[in-house]
């Protein structure tokens, strides 16, 4: 299910409009992921506090969406483009890639929360689709 | 038997008072067919599919958008025993729809988007795990019969 000219457009169009506010959108992703799916709280067992709002959690959502920009920037290439960050799940920290589908899904909900007017079913399937060749991508170099 | 904290059962009633079934139903099953095409099909019959200004503006995807979420009113009725009250419609859905049952949660991650949509900030993470846990109830009492 690879990205096509019009699927790509879409992303990029959708990336403008929520960009400024990428920071609150990872921040609140991380927490919902933690509270919906606690088995993700085992990569997290470092943290003194996983709660909504906490300095870990809204650090690590800003970081995770500095990643969702590098992969925009990069999205005729993902594989190569987000080389860097896959070695880095892969090797280092090891996350499960099951849970990258379900961080995705957070993301869109969050999306859907505070964007419910720019995330119609047309930009939906798009950022669907962008956030599992980005997982795909995060994936190249597991194994 | 699955168990309900006061905060969840709440939430459920809550959130089923307050959305408006005309809406809601047709929405989360015109996305889910627009996202996830392939589930188109299970409607044959339906008529024009073709892109998703003719899926949501489709009378029969609405129609049925009605009786899917009517479906789950009935869950929200029966919290205490969702598997026994879905016993005729697991078996309608494995043995004369014969839906695969992955695409539950296709349609279920669709309507807890448009939920989400609807309630914007009251859909707090609190609030996202008690209905993806009602979903998660739902979803398996709907494969139960499968075999």
């Amino acid at each position: 299910m690879s990205l096509t000219d019009k699927d790509k457009a879409a992303v990029k169009a959708l990336w403008t409009k929520i960009s400024k506010g990428a920071d609150a959108i990872g921040a609140d992703a991380l927490a919902r992921m933690l509270v919906v799916y606690p088995q993700t709280k085992t990569y997290f067992s470092h943290w003194p506090d996983l709660k909504a709002g906490s300095a870990p959690v809204t650090k690590h959502g800003k970081k995770i969406m500095a990643g969702v920009a590098q992969a925009v920037a990069k999205i005729d290439d993902l594989s190569s483009g987000l080389l860097d960050l896959s070695e880095l799940h892969a090797f280092q920290l090891r996350v499960d890639p099951a849970n990258f589908k379900t961080l995705g899904h957070c993301l869109q909900v969050v999306i859907a929360t505070m964007y419910p007017n720019e995330f119609t079913p047309e930009a939906n399937v798009a950022l669907d689709k962008f956030l599992s060749n980005l997982a795909l991508a995060l994936s190249e170099r597991y194994r | 038997m699955v168990k309900w904290t006061d905060f969840e059962r709440a939430t459920i009633q809550d959130i089923f008072s307050k959305i408006d079934y005309g809406v809601i139903g047709p929405a989360a099953l015109s996305r889910c067919l627009i996202v996830y095409p392939w589930t188109q099909r299970y409607f044959g019959g339906f008529g024009n599919l073709y892109n998703a200004a003719a899926i949501t503006s489709n009378p029969k995807v609405a129609a049925h958008g009605k009786v899917v979420i009517a479906g789950l009113e009935k869950a929200v009725k029966n919290m205490d025993d969702i598997k026994t009250i879905y016993k005729d419609l697991s078996v309608l859905h494995s043995e004369k729809l014969q839906v695969d049952p992955d695409n539950f949660n296709l349609l279920a991650d669709c309507l807890t988007i448009v939920v989400a949509g609807q309630m914007g900030a009251a859909f707090t993470p609190e609030v996202h795990a008690a209905f993806q846990k009602f979903l998660a109830v739902v979803v398996a009492s709907l494969r139960k019969q499968y075999y």
